[in-house]
């Protein structure tokens, strides 16, 4: 009885940490100003989310029926992969269909880089 | 100009792994657990699409050098035969049997023959899925 009380309590942690930083990207997406400030709240709070979720919910299921499932250690490495990867990829694509930076921005070093080639 | 996207490449070199495992995982759980030949196919097809994705097409097919419309063939074929075997045993058409076997590595496993039927599902499905996507892709 006090055992699973402890391991309610650990996933519960885990659970919360997931859904919280869900609905931190989720308001990032809304308020940051443009593609590349978006897109880095999303990825790495959204996927930080994914994987806390994730990781609870193997703790569950090891603790408390024993059962250890390598599908879910398989789905947090492939999420912790993944997810950066995708970020890049929209990045870049946006950056080379030329979609502006917002006008806060001071500094756009790959501009350089690429004019200066 | 050459876009550059070792990212994508050396990203797909790992989680090509990860897919066809989990897909073959997804094709032999299929008898006890949720899985089986058609989203075992499925999600070969998608780990190839990736492939075609990061690399291009003439790259994976010199490398594949599968025929995907003859491999949905095979597939159908293979699903017929094994429904004809039972034609032959005298039972009904489709009929499946399955027994205990003892494998050296394995030790006492089950061994059924839907699962000759189901080899035929994911091939058919890897062939038709794969050929849709590359008959799309091509220009013209």
């Amino acid at each position: 009885m006090n055992e699973n009380v402890y391991i309610d309590i650990v996933v519960a942690v885990f659970l919360l940490i997931g859904t919280v930083f869900s609905f931190l990207s989720a308001i990032g997406l809304i308020r940051l100003p443009d593609v590349y400030s978006r897109s880095h709240a999303v990825s790495k709070s959204a996927s930080l989310g994914v994987l806390c979720t994730l990781f609870g919910t193997f703790l569950f299921f090891l603790l408390a029926d024993g059962y250890f499932s390598i599908r879910l250690i398989l789905g947090i490495f492939f999420v912790f992969l993944t997810s950066p990867v995708v970020a890049h990829l929209l990045n870049r694509a946006a950056y080379r269909s030329k979609v502006e930076l917002t006008e806060e921005s001071v500094q756009d070093d790959l501009k350089e880089f690429l004019e200066g080639k | 100009m050459n876009p550059n996207d070792v990212i994508l490449r050396s990203v797909t070199k790992v989680a090509i792994v990860i897919i066809l495992t989990f897909s073959i995982y997804l094709f032999f759980g299929g008898h006890h657990n949720p899985g089986g030949g058609f989203i075992g196919g499925l999600s070969v097809a998608a780990g190839l699409v990736l492939l075609y994705l990061a690399f291009d097409i003439e790259t994976v097919r010199k490398n594949i050098p599968v025929d995907f419309k003859k491999v949905a063939g095979l597939g159908v074929l293979l699903a017929v035969l094994t429904g004809m075997t039972s034609i032959f045993a005298g039972k009904p058409f489709l009929n499946q049997t399955f027994g205990y076997f003892n494998l050296p590595v394995f030790g006492k496993t089950e061994l059924a023959t839907a699962v000759l039927f189901d080899v035929g599902v994911a091939l058919a499905v890897i062939g038709t899925a794969v050929t849709i996507i590359l008959s799309i892709s091509e220009d013209g």
